[in-house]
C-alpha cells in the first residue's frame, strides 16, 4: 500500500512518519509513537476510551485517519503530567477515587481537559454533559464528576 | 458465639468448624478503615498503566481471528491458500491444523464438552473462531482472514432453550455427549419441602426470566505467547486473573508440564468475572507462537469479546412457587430453572452451585428444592459475570417476596421485615447446608429507611400519583456471599461423574523487609480494577505499624508465584488479610527475637508501634524498623546458631478457606461453601414515563454489610459501580440473539452500557458493621454486591409505579420498549 508521510505535533513534540494512509491515530499513537497511554475500548466511536485531542478538540482516535492529523496539535494523556507531577485533574481523580480499573480514565481526563479548557468555570450540567460522551464501568461516575468539581475550584484557588 | 441454628435435615454435631481467627476485631486501627487513597493510581492516571496492549515483544507478530457468520454448521471446506499467499501473512491456522499441536482448551464441566481454541469440524455459535492469521502486522492479519474461504452447512438452529431441550439429530450440539441437548438435569432437594408445602395457606406462584448480559470492561482480553524452543517454555503475557490457580490447564492443552509455562500478569482493565480465565485466548496465542517461531499477539476485538468471550452470564427462565403462611411467614421455596448456557459449558454449573449457598435469602426459609435443567443451544458459551448466579437468584427471590406480598395485601417491606433472620440466630445454617456467618439485617434495613426518609418519598409518590403520574418504590433485602469455596464448581455434578472435585481455594502473599527496612510484599493475585495493592498497604501498615510510603506491592508470575485463587467472589480482601496476617506473624516474630537481642529484652516484651519494635510501657526504648532490618541482613554473627536465626526477614504463607465442609454425598445438604455473609438493603424510587416507557431514577440508597471495612472509599466505589452494572441489567442491557442466533448486540452501540444520563443523581451509600467471627479482622467480601441487589429494588419499583395499570414485571430488561409493552398489554385487560 502506498505510504503517506504524516507531519505532526504530538503532546508539543514533532513527528515525521511515513505510514499506511489506512492507520487509525489510535494506532498511530500506540504503535508509532509507542504512547501507551491512549486505550482502545470499543473501536466504533461508542465509549470514548481512545479520546485524545486534536487541536483543542475531543477526538474518537479510534475513527480518526493518522493521515487527517496531517499538520495538527494533537495531546494524549502523557501530556498532563508536567516533569512527572500530576496536573489539577489527574490529583483530583486520585484524591476521589474517580477510578478503578483505570482503562477508561486516559479518555475521561481528555474529555475533561477540553471542557475545563474551554470553560474554566463549568456547572455541574456542563460538568455531567461532558463526562457523559465517555464509557465507564466501574465507577458508576458519580466519583468522576466529583473529581472535576474539585479540579475546577482547585484551579480557581490557585489563581485567586 | 450463640449457638447456630441448624435445620433438621442436617446433622448439628460439629457441623460448623472452629474459628480459625487469628486477628479479632477491635477497633481502633490506625490504618484499616481509613478512606486511603489509592496506591494503584498514580500509574493508571499518567498512562502507564501497563495494559495487555501495552506488551511489544522484539520481533512480534500479531494474530487475528475469522469468526464464524454461523450459529450452527459444518465445515465443509477451507480455503486458506489466499490468504497465505498475501505479503506479510507468518502462518494462517484452521481448527485441524490447530488440533494436530494442541488440545482440548481446558473447563469443568463433567462430563466434559470437548471445545478447541479454533473450531474443529463444526462451528456452534455466531462469532466462534474458525481460522487464525499471524502477520506482521494486525492490518495486515485482518486482511488475509478476509481472504479465507469457508464453506458451511448449515444445522438447525437453537436458540430457545425450550425448544432446544427436545431436539434430536443434526440440532444436537455435543452428539458425543449424547443424544439431547440437556446437558444436565436433576432435582435437588434440602429439607422436609412437601410437608412445608403441605402448611401454607398460600402458594405464590411466578414465571420469571433474567436475560443474558455481561461485565463488558473497556478492555478486551488478550494474550502476548513467546516460545523458546531452546528450553520448551512458554512465557505468556496475560490478562487472566486465575493464572497461580489452575493457569497450568492452559499447559496441559499446550501438552506441556506446568513447570513449562509462565504466565505474566498484566494490569487488568476490568473484569467483573469476564477474565477470570480466559483461557481460549491464552492457548490460542500459545498455539500461535509455537507454530509460527515467533511472540504473537492477539488482543480481541470489541466483536471477538462481546461474541465469543468469557462475557455472557446467566440466562434463566424460573418456574417459581412459593409457599407462605397467611400472617407472611415464607416457608418453603420450589422452583424449575432452565438455564441456557450456551455451546460450551467452561464452568459446569457453578453458578447454581453458587444460586444455592444464599438460596433462600436473609429469610427463615425452612426448605428447597430446585430442578435444574441445564440446555445448551447455539450461542456463546457462559462465563462469569459479577454474582455469577447468585444475583439471578437474589432477584427472583425478591420479585416472590413483593408477589407474596401483593398476594396477600400486605406491607411490601412489612413483609420482608417478618422473615428476615434475627441478629441472635447466627451462625445461621440455611436448608442448602451454607453457613452465614454473622449479620443483622434488621440494622441494614432501617439504616436504608432512615437514608432515604420513607415518608418523604412517601410524600412525592403521593403528589405525583396525584398528577397522573407514576412514581414507584421499590426494596431489596438481599445477601452478598463472599469468598467461595471450589466446592461450588462441581457440588451439583452428576454423581456417576463427579469431576475434577478440588477443595482448596487458597490465597498467598510472600513478604519482604528489604534491608532498609521497606517492605515489600507480593501478590499472587493479579489486578483486575480493584484496589488489591491498597488493601495489602493497609493491611501490611496496621500489622507493622509502619507508614504506607515505606510498602511497596508487586505482583507474582507462576514461576513466582505460590498457590493464589485471584479475585472473584468477593473474595480478595478477605483472603488476603488471611495471607498477610499469616506472613506478617511469621515476619514480626523473628524481628522481635532480633530486636531482643539487640535490646537484650525477652521478644515477648516487644511491639511493633509507629515504625519501630520498643519495650512495652517504656516509650524510650526502641529500636527503628530499619536497624532492626539491616541487623537482620547484616550481622549473622551477632546473632545465634540455628536456621531460626538465618539471614534476612522474609517468610510466605498461604492461607487457606476459613470455613468450608464437604458436601454431603448424597446432596441432601452442600456443605458449608460461602459462608462469609454480607448484606445489603436497597431502595429505589423511580419515575415511568408511561408514554415512552422511560424509567427514570429519582433516588438511590444502598446499605452493606461486608463485615469489618478496610478503606471506606473503595468498597463505595465497588458498590456504585455495582449498582450501575445493576442499573443497566434492569433497565437496558441484553445480549439478544434473533432466530438464526445472530447476534444483534454485539457492539456497544446495540448493547447499551449505562452513560451519567442513565444514572440517579445519586447513589447514596451506608455502612452497618457485623464483623466475620471467621475472617481476619472480621472482613466481609463486598466486590459484587451492587449489582446483586439493584435488579430487585428497581423491578420491585417499577412494578410499584404502575401498580395502578396492573403491571407485573417478570422479565429483564426493563427497556422502554418493554415497558411500553407492559402497559399497552395490561390497559387491553
Amino acid at each position: 500500500m502506498a505510504e503517506v508521510i504524516v507531519k505532526v505535533k504530538v503532546n508539543g513534540k514533532a513527528y515525521t512518519r511515513a505510514i499506511e494512509p489506512r492507520m487509525l491515530l489510535s494506532d498511530f499513537l500506540r504503535e508509532e509513537l509507542e504512547l501507551k497511554g491512549t486505550h482502545v475500548g470499543c473501536e466504533h466511536g461508542v465509549c470514548g476510551t481512545c479520546t485524545v485531542l486534536v487541536d483543542g478538540e475531543t477526538a474518537r482516535s479510534c475513527l480518526v485517519f493518522a493521515a487527517q492529523v496531517d499538520g495538527a496539535e494533537v495531546r494524549t494523556i502523557e501530556s498532563l503530567a508536567v516533569n512527572g507531577k500530576m496536573n489539577a485533574l489527574q490529583e483530583a481523580f486520585w484524591e476521589k477515587h474517580g477510578l478503578q480499573c483505570g482503562f477508561c480514565t486516559p479518555g475521561m481526563l481528555m474529555s475533561a481537559t477540553e471542557l475545563l479548557e474551554k470553560n474554566p468555570d463549568p456547572s455541574l450540567e456542563e460538568i455531567r454533559e461532558a463526562v457523559s460522551s465517555n464509557l465507564c464501568r466501574c465507577t458508576g461516575y458519580y466519583n468522576i464528576v466529583e473529581a472535576v468539581q474539585t479540579a475546577v475550584a482547585k484551579m480557581k484557588e490557585a489563581q485567586a | 458465639m450463640n449457638s447456630p441454628h441448624i435445620p433438621k435435615h442436617i446433622p448439628a454435631e460439629g457441623y460448623i468448624p472452629p474459628s480459625r481467627q487469628r486477628e479479632a476485631p477491635q477497633g481502633g486501627y490506625k490504618w484499616i478503615g481509613q478512606n486511603m487513597k489509592r496506591v494503584e493510581d498514580p500509574r493508571l492516571l499518567t498512562g502507564q498503566g501497563g495494559y495487555i496492549d501495552d506488551v511489544k515483544l522484539p520481533n512480534m507478530a500479531h494474530a487475528a481471528v475469522l469468526r464464524s457468520d454461523r450459529a450452527h454448521a459444518r465445515i465443509k471446506r477451507i480455503d486458506v491458500s489466499k490468504a497465505r499467499a498475501l505479503p506479510g501473512v507468518l502462518l494462517v491456522m484452521t481448527g485441524e491444523d490447530a488440533k494436530k499441536v494442541t488440545g482440548p482448551t481446558a473447563q469443568f464441566a463433567s462430563p466434559p464438552v470437548v471445545q478447541y481454541c479454533i473450531a474443529v469440524d463444526r462451528v456452534r455459535h455466531v462469532g466462534e473462531a474458525v481460522a487464525a492469521v499471524v502477520a506482521e502486522t494486525r492490518y495486515i492479519a485482518e486482511d488475509a482472514c478476509d481472504l479465507i474461504d469457508v464453506e458451511y452447512e448449515d444445522l438447525p438452529v437453537m436458540v430457545d432453550p425450550e425448544v432446544s431441550m427436545s431436539a434430536t439429530g443434526d440440532a444436537v450440539l455435543h452428539p458425543e455427549r449424547g443424544p439431547t441437548n440437556l446437558a444436565h438435569r436433576h432435582t435437588y432437594a434440602f429439607g422436609p419441602v412437601d410437608e412445608d408445602f403441605k402448611q401454607a395457606d398460600l402458594v405464590v406462584e411466578r414465571r420469571l426470566y433474567w436475560p443474558r448480559s455481561g461485565g463488558q470492561p473497556l478492555e478486551t482480553v488478550g494474550a502476548v505467547a513467546d516460545y523458546q524452543s531452546g528450553t520448551g517454555k512458554f512465557n505468556i503475557h496475560t490478562n487472566s486473573s486465575f493464572l497461580n490457580y489452575v493457569g497450568w490447564l492452559v499447559g496441559a492443552s499446550l501438552g506441556v508440564p506446568a513447570h513449562k509455562l509462565n504466565l505474566i500478569p498484566m494490569t487488568t482493565g476490568g473484569s467483573f468475572g469476564s477474565k477470570l480465565f480466559t483461557h481460549k485466548v491464552i492457548t490460542l496465542a500459545a498455539t500461535l507462537a509455537r507454530a509460527c517461531g515467533r511472540p504473537v499477539k492477539y488482543l480481541e476485538d470489541r466483536l471477538d469479546n462481546t461474541m465469543s468471550c468469557d462475557n455472557h452470564g446467566s440466562d434463566r427462565i424460573y418456574r417459581c412457587k412459593l409457599a407462605l403462611k397467611r400472617d407472611g411467614t415464607m416457608l418453603s421455596l420450589r422452583f424449575q430453572v432452565i438455564d441456557d448456557y450456551g455451546a460450551y459449558l467452561q464452568y459446569g454449573y457453578g453458578t447454581h452451585g453458587n444460586s444455592l449457598c444464599q438460596i433462600v435469602g436473609p429469610y427463615r426459609i425452612n426448605s428447597v428444592s430446585m430442578e435444574l435443567v441445564a440446555v445448551m443451544t447455539n450461542k456463546c458459551q457462559q462465563g462469569a459475570y459479577r454474582g455469577f448466579g447468585s444475583e439471578v437468584t437474589n432477584w427472583m427471590l425478591e420479585r416472590m417476596a413483593d408477589a407474596a406480598a401483593d398476594e396477600l395485601k400486605m406491607d411490601r417491606i412489612a413483609l420482608r421485615r417478618h422473615n428476615l433472620i434475627q441478629p441472635d440466630q447466627f451462625p445461621y445454617v440455611i436448608p442448602s447446608g451454607n453457613v452465614y456467618d454473622s449479620g443483622n439485617y434488621p440494622a441494614v434495613m432501617d439504616e436504608a429507611l432512615r437514608l432515604a426518609d420513607l415518608p418523604k418519598w412517601k410524600q412525592i409518590q403521593a403528589e405525583a400519583r396525584a398528577q397522573g403520574r407514576h412514581v414507584g418504590i421499590g426494596m431489596a433485602t438481599c445477601q452478598e456471599r463472599s469468598v467461595f469455596s471450589a466446592t461450588e464448581f462441581w457440588s451439583l455434578n452428576p454423581q456417576e461423574t463427579p469431576g475434577f472435585t478440588l477443595t482448596s481455594s487458597p490465597e498467598s502473599t510472600q513478604i519482604r523487609v528489604d534491608p532498609t527496612g521497606n517492605v515489600q510484599v507480593t501478590l499472587g493475585s493479579p489486578f483486575w480494577g480493584n484496589s488489591p495493592e491498597t488493601m495489602a498497604v493497609q493491611l501490611v501498615a496496621e500489622q507493622f505499624q509502619i507508614d504506607p510510603a515505606n510498602i511497596n506491592v508487586v505482583y507474582a508470575d507462576t514461576n513466582s508465584g505460590f498457590n493464589s485463587t485471584g479475585p472473584g467472589g468477593s473474595r480478595f480482601t478477605v483472603m488476603i488479610a488471611g495471607a498477610i496476617v499469616g506472613a506478617s506473624i511469621k515476619v514480626k516474630d523473628k524481628m522481635r527475637r532480633i530486636a531482643g537481642k539487640m535490646m537484650e529484652v525477652g521478644p515477648e516484651d516487644l511491639e511493633f508501634r509507629n515504625g519501630h519494635i520498643g519495650v512495652k510501657g517504656v516509650p524510650g526504648m526502641q529500636k527503628g524498623f530499619g536497624e532492626v532490618a539491616l541487623y537482620a541482613h547484616y550481622f549473622r554473627l551477632d546473632l545465634p546458631d540455628g536456621d531460626d536465626w538465618s539471614s534476612g526477614l522474609d517468610a510466605a504463607y498461604v492461607y487457606d478457606h476459613p470455613l468450608t465442609t464437604m458436601p454431603a454425598k448424597d446432596r441432601s445438604h452442600l456443605g458449608i461453601f460461602y459462608p462469609i455473609m454480607g448484606h445489603m438493603c436497597h431502595l429505589a424510587l423511580v419515575e415511568v414515563h408511561a408514554k415512552t416507557g422511560k424509567v427514570e431514577i429519582l433516588d438511590y440508597v444502598a446499605v452493606h454489610d461486608a463485615g469489618t471495612v478496610v478503606n471506606p472509599m473503595t468498597l463505595a466505589g465497588h458498590i456504585r459501580g455495582g449498582t450501575a452494572q445493576g442499573i443497566g441489567t434492569t433497565l437496558y442491557e441484553q445480549f439478544h440473539y434473533d432466530e438464526n442466533g445472530q447476534l444483534l448486540t454485539a457492539s456497544f452501540a446495540d448493547y447499551l452500557i449505562p452513560t451519567l444520563h442513565e444514572m440517579p443523581p445519586a447513589i447514596r451509600v451506608g455502612h452497618v458493621e457485623t464483623p466475620s467471627p471467621f475472617t481476619e479482622y472480621g472482613i466481609k467480601g463486598g466486590g459484587e454486591g451492587g449489582r446483586m441487589g439493584a435488579p430487585g429494588a428497581l423491578s420491585s419499583a417499577v412494578e410499584d409505579a404502575l401498580q395502578r395499570l396492573g403491571v407485573r414485571v417478570d422479565e429483564l430488561p426493563l427497556t422502554p420498549r418493554r415497558v411500553r409493552e407492559l402497559i399497552r398489554q395490561a390497559e387491553a385487560r
